[in-house]
C-alpha cells in the first residue's frame, strides 16, 4: 500500500506516519510511507487541513491526527 | 486476571456512549458539575493542611496554584470537548463553501464567526488560505478568518472564562471578532491581490464543495474526545508553568507594582505592551496566567487585554509561514492593520473602565 501523509506541520503529521507504520507492523501489512509538505502538492489532492491522508491516490481522511480503529481499517481494506 | 477485568470495563463504557449518547452525554455533564462545585472547598482544605500559613507569601502562591491549576483544566477540558463536538459539524471545507463567491461586508462578518468554530491549526493556514482563495473566497474574508481563528480560540475563551469571568471572556470574544472583521474588511478595500505571490495567484480556480459525511452523534463524541486529548494533552504543561508563574507574582510581587508600568496613567503603555507582544510566540495557554497576576497587580485591563491579544494573534514565526503566500508588503499590512485595532482596544478599554 502506497501511503501519504499531506502536511507540514507541527509534529501531527509525524505522529500520523509513526501510527500507521506502528499499526501496519503490527497487522504485517506491507506499506510505503511518503511525506508530502510541499504546499502546492498538498493542495493539488485538494486538502486544506493537515495532516491529510492519502492511501493509492485517494484521499482518506484530513484535518488531524487519525484515530486508531481508522487506520486499521484502512490497512485491512 | 487485572487485565481481563480492564477490558470488561472499558467495553462497558464504551456501549454507553455508543447505545444511549444523549444519556451518556447527560451522566457526563452531572459528574464534570459535581467535581467542579467539589473543587473550591477541596483546595482550602487542602491549603489549610499544609504547613504554610495562608496569608504568608507562599501560602498565597499555594493557594493560587492550587485552585487555579484544577479549576482551569477542569474548565479546559469541558469547553474543549464541546468545542470538539461542535467543529465536527464545520469543517474548513464546509466553511469555504459557505464564504465562496460572496461579496465583502456581510461576509467578514461570517468569516470571523465561523473562524471561532472551524477546527484551526497554524500548520493548516497556509494550504487554508490558498484554498480558500482558489474557491472565490475574498482576499479580505479570507483574513477575517485567518486573523479571528488563531485569537479567538477555545483554549483562551475556556482560561479567560475561568480566571476572569464570563463577562471578561465575553467581551475578548467580542472584540476579537470586531477586530477580524473591521481588519479584513480594510485590507479587502486596499485591494491588495496583487501583493500575493505569483504562484498563488496562477494556483487554478477550484470548486467549492461542502463533501464530508454526515456523523453520527457518538462519532462527535468520539470527535470531543479526540479533541481533549489532542489540544489538553497538548497546554497542559504550558498552563501549569503559567499558573505556577502566576502564582509567584501574587505572593511575590507588591501590590500595585504594575500600576506605575502597566496603569492607566502611562499613556504609553499600551503600544509597549503591543510592540513587545507581536513578535512574541506563546500560546493562550501560558500566557492568560501570567496575565491575571499582573493584572491582581495593578496593571490595567486594556493595556493587558492588548498585550494577551498582540501574543495570540500575531507572532513571528507566523509572518514567517505566511512569507510563502504573501509579499512583504501584504505581510507588513496585516501586522499593521491587526496592531492598529488592538490599539484600539486597548486605549478604549482604559479610557471606558
Amino acid at each position: 500500500m502506497d501511503i501519504k501523509v499531506l502536511g507540514n506541520c507541527c509534529g501531527n503529521c509525524d505522529t500520523t506516519i509513526a501510527l500507521i507504520e506502528q499499526i501496519a507492523k503490527a497487522k504485517g501489512v506491507a506499506v510505503t510511507t511518503q511525506k508530502v509538505t510541499d504546499v502546492r502538492d498538498i493542495l493539488s489532492y485538494g486538502v486544506m487541513s493537515t495532516p491529510g491522508v492519502v492511501i493509492d491516490g485517494k484521499v482518506v481522511h484530513t484535518g488531524g491526527v487519525p484515530g486508531h480503529d481508522k487506520i486499521e481499517q484502512w490497512l485491512s481494506a | 486476571m487485572t487485565e481481563l477485568t480492564a477490558s470488561l470495563l472499558r467495553q462497558r463504557s464504551l456501549r454507553l456512549p455508543r447505545q444511549y449518547p444523549r444519556v451518556f452525554l447527560l451522566v457526563l455533564a452531572l459528574a464534570w458539575w459535581v467535581l467542579y462545585a467539589a473543587l473550591m472547598p477541596a483546595s482550602e482544605a487542602l491549603v489549610a493542611a499544609l504547613p504554610v500559613q495562608r496569608a504568608s507569601r507562599l501560602g498565597g502562591a499555594v493557594q493560587f496554584f492550587l485552585y487555579d491549576a484544577p479549576n482551569v483544566l477542569l474548565l479546559l477540558t469541558a469547553v474543549v470537548f464541546v468545542m470538539g463536538m461542535v467543529n465536527s459539524y464545520f469543517t474548513p471545507e464546509r466553511t469555504r463553501a459557505l464564504l465562496a463567491g460572496r461579496t465583502e461586508g456581510a461576509a467578514n462578518v461570517m468569516a470571523a464567526s465561523l473562524g471561532v468554530v472551524t477546527p484551526f491549526c497554524s500548520c493548516s493556514a497556509v494550504p487554508l488560505f490558498v484554498g480558500f482563495l482558489q474557491a472565490g473566497v475574498p482576499l479580505g474574508v479570507t483574513f477575517s478568518f485567518l486573523i479571528s481563528a488563531p485569537m479567538v480560540n477555545e483554549v483562551a475563551l475556556a482560561l479567560l472564562f475561568g480566571m476572569f469571568g464570563w463577562r471578561i471572556a465575553l467581551l475578548y470574544m467580542g472584540l476579537g471578532l470586531t477586530i477580524a472583521v473591521a481588519a479584513g474588511w480594510v485590507i479587502g478595500r486596499l485591494r491588495m491581490e496583487r501583493y500575493l505571490e505569483d504562484w498563488v495567484r496562477e494556483m487554478p480556480r477550484v470548486q467549492a464543495i461542502p463533501g464530508g459525511a454526515k456523523l453520527t452523534l457518538p462519532e462527535r463524541i468520539d470527535a470531543g474526545w479526540d479533541s481533549v486529548r489532542e489540544i489538553v494533552g497538548k497546554v497542559w504543561p504550558y498552563i501549569m508553568v503559567g499558573i505556577a508563574l502566576g502564582g509567584a507574582i501574587h505572593g511575590w510581587v507588591p501590590e500595585d507594582f504594575m500600576a506605575s508600568i502597566m496603569g492607566k496613567a502611562a499613556w504609553w503603555s499600551v503600544p509597549l505592551a503591543v510592540l513587545i507582544g507581536v513578535p512574541m510566540y506563546s500560546n493562550a495557554a501560558g500566557v492568560i496566567p501570567i496575565v491575571q497576576a499582573l493584572l491582581a497587580k495593578g496593571a490595567a485591563l486594556g493595556t493587558v487585554l492588548a498585550f494577551m491579544m498582540s501574543v495570540i494573534a500575531l507572532s513571528l514565526p507566523e509572518m514567517i509561514i505566511l512569507r510563502k503566500v504573501l509579499k512583504l508588503r501584504l505581510i507588513v499590512t496585516f501586522t499593521a492593520v491587526v496592531a492598529a485595532g488592538i490599539l484600539i482596544v486597548g486605549y478604549v478599554f482604559n479610557a471606558v473602565l
